[in-house]
């Protein structure tokens, strides 16, 4: 069973887990219709639109052996009835999924999303995050709360059946040629806000990357929790310029308030979330998914290659044009430096004349 | 003819005058014991058919077109290579070289390669003791070796300065880090004593303040790497703490808000640190591999780091017996 199915990570995920012949049948659980565009993915699951709250009876009839839990939005969205419906489909319907889950005798496996939000964001944090950090703070963004509340009930729930191997990813953000999310449209545009004085370091995961991490935690057995990320890292101002966009720093408290302005007409939907992220940065160790797995995910940079690669109509600053720009001020300096030579040659010769008449 | 170009010759009795800036004599060589300088190398360049201007014109738009394309590396902790050897440490340098003429000794006590602690005493309001071991370390180690500091949480809440640090290798001082980047072959600086090291005043010169829990012993011991103590004089003298204005402080949220002879008086000319004479030595190294499994008793932790204060303590005073007086050649 797939939770989340309308939208396209959870989408792909079912339809991945349905192209593989080891599974039997896949049901995409979820309360809103699924957008047309992921019609074409879905052939192959069975859909039920059902709020988590149904879940639970869903389980008993279905019999499902194990749970994906991909219903977790990391911003809000406007048309699904923005904050409020985000936090109640984060935490209120994980809550439910796994009280259901707890409840269903036949449950071998969970696999829930996470993210590497739950780290928080402190000035004192270590540079690198193992999985065993802790966070120094509750953070301040909306979608890291959820997260860190959502780790929580699966805490919970491994105290209460610990004979289910439950699987925790923490994923970075994802990237990639199909990757859609808020970071990803941000670096779209071909102005990037981003804080004065601060660089962050970030980390991002390909998009095809996590699907194969979340289809073989179904398929083996990896209890525990998992940093997935592509290894390296980007800084901030070097990500907006290999993406050949132009970054438009911003004091933090002016891109907090303009941020929040534009959240509440309804445009952008930037949160604090993103603005931790673009302060602190975020990089972890993923060491740990690389020895249970045996699989490691492509790194940050070409993972950020591939996406830069679906998304160039909108960079102005590209490499090749300043190959050019570099090829052109060499070519000009060396033309007037070879001009005034020759000038300079020709006065000395016009001046050696002039002492010798 | 223009003056670097492959035909340009200097006029022939050499008179010191300045050609492009720079003088055309180089300077005294062995000053400071500073290894000679291949002068000799560069005057073959000029000579050769090639364009040295040209060279130097392509190499600095190479560089500002890899800076502003993104094509460098990064490392986990924010680290820039190309940025702080093309930068930072050219910058650093002339502070090191020509202003506090620093001399250097015992640099054979540190590693070759693989990880290394180096401790050192905290000093002169602001870190820059810091920053000249770490450019002593690279100009001087066979390696060109960097010197990956470790920095108070003030420094990384600022905003501009937490990115100088991060690029130029630094990060946060915490276990989690230091151990991290030792067990990766990197040379770790810490300076325990802190603010307490850096903001005590003139009179407590060359004293060395607590050490704090000794948490960059126990990070050392539990990756098995060697600890080199290393003493800094020179740079108490740069900014003379005279008076430490704690309610000020307080009100900006400092650890201490220096007065000296010169700041706040002069204004920004405060800033400019006094020419004092630098001397780094650097001490045997302490091997701590037989002491992993002893890295959570706090017994061996506490006396290891003494024996870490006491040798870098008696080091400084060896040293200041070599330099009687602080603002001398």
């Amino acid at each position: 069973m797939v939770t989340g199915v309308s939208r396209p990570l959870g989408a792909r995920v079912a339809a991945r887990l349905a192209a593989d012949p080891r599974i039997e049948r896949v049901v995409g659980l979820d309360p809103h219709e699924p957008p047309p565009a992921l019609r074409a993915d879905l052939a192959e699951v069975e859909l039920i639109r059902a709020d988590p709250r149904a879940a639970a009876g869903a389980f008993v009839d279905l019999g499902a052996e194990a749970v994906v839990h991909m219903a977790v939005s990391s911003a809000p969205d406007a048309q699904h009835g923005g904050r409020q419906a985000m936090k109640e489909q984060n935490v209120i319907g994980t809550m439910q999924l796994l009280a259901a889950a707890q409840a269903a005798p036949a449950l071998r496996k969970l696999v829930v999303r996470s993210s590497t939000a739950a780290y928080g964001a402190s000035f004192r944090d270590p540079a690198v995050f193992t999985e065993d950090t802790e966070p120094r703070a509750v953070p301040r963004g909306s979608y890291a709360r959820d997260i860190l509340d959502i780790e929580g009930y699966v805490r919970g729930f491994r105290r209460r059946r610990p004979e289910v191997p439950a699987t925790v990813l923490r994923f970075a953000p994802f990237i990639g040629s199909a990757a859609h999310t808020t970071l990803t449209r941000l670096f779209a545009q071909p102005f990037v806000p981003t804080v004065l004085g601060r660089d962050a370091r970030l980390q991002f995961v390909h998009v095809d990357d996590a699907l194969e991490v979340l289809h073989r935690s179904v398929i083996e057995d990896h209890p525990g929790t998992f940093n997935v990320a592509g290894a390296g890292v980007l800084a901030l101002s070097q990500a907006v310029r290999r993406a050949g966009r132009i970054a438009v720093p911003l004091p933090e408290g002016t891109l907090s308030s303009v941020l929040a302005l534009a959240r509440n007409v309804g445009i952008g939907e930037i949160g604090l979330d993103q603005i931790d992220l673009f302060v602190h940065g975020r990089v972890v160790d993923t060491a740990k998914l690389v020895r249970e797995f045996g699989f490691t995910p492509r790194d940050t940079a070409t993972a950020f290659d591939d996406f830069i690669a679906a998304h160039a109509n909108g960079s102005s600053v590209t490499a090749a044009r300043l190959a050019a720009a570099e090829q052109a001020i060499l070519d000009g300096i060396r033309r007037t430096r070879a001009a005034v030579t020759e000038r300079a040659g020709i006065s000395e010769k016009a001046s050696a004349g002039g002492d010798a008449s | 003819m223009l003056p670097g170009h492959a035909d340009f010759k200097l006029p022939k009795p050499a008179a010191p005058v300045k050609v492009n800036g720079r003088r055309p004599i180089p300077e005294v060589p062995q000053m400071n014991g500073h290894p000679e300088e291949p002068a000799a190398a560069e005057v073959a360049e000029t000579r050769d058919a090639v364009d040295i201007w040209d060279q130097r014109v392509a190499r600095g738009l190479a560089f500002l077109r890899r800076r502003l394309a993104g094509a460098y590396e990064v490392d986990d902790f924010g680290f820039d290579p190309e940025l702080t050897d093309a930068v930072f440490q050219p910058l650093l340098r002339l502070l090191y070289r020509d202003w506090f003429r620093t001399e250097v000794f015992g640099i054979e006590h540190l590693p070759a390669d693989g990880g290394g602690l180096v401790v050192g005493n905290h000093s002169g309001t602001v870190a820059l003791d810091a920053l000249m071991l770490s450019v002593a370390i690279h100009d001087r180690t066979p390696a060109a070796r960097h010197l990956r500091l470790l920095g108070a949480d003030l420094v990384f809440r600022v905003p501009f300065l937490s990115e100088l640090a991060r690029k130029s290798g630094a990060t946060v001082a915490c276990n989690p880090d230091a151990e991290r980047l030792m067990s990766g072959g990197q040379l770790v600086g810490v300076f325990p004593e802190g603010f307490k090291g850096i903001g005590k005043r003139f009179a407590d010169r060359y004293k060395l303040q607590r050490f704090g829990r000794g948490g960059f012993v126990s990070a050392a011991l539990r990756t098995g790497t060697p600890i080199v103590p290393v003493a800094i004089v020179g740079a108490e003298e740069i900014y003379p703490v005279l008076a430490d204005v704690k309610p000020l402080a307080r009100l900006l949220g400092l650890p201490y808000f220096p007065v000296t002879p010169t700041f706040p008086w002069l204004g920004p000319l405060g800033l400019i640190p006094l020419p004092s004479k630098w001397l780094i030595q650097f001490c045997p190294p302490i091997p701590t591999a037989h002491l992993t499994e002893h890295a959570d008793d706090p017994m061996v932790v506490y006396n290891l780091a003494d024996q870490v204060r006491e040798t870098i303590q008696a080091t400084l005073l060896e040293l200041l017996e070599k330099r009687p007086d602080p603002f001398g050649i």
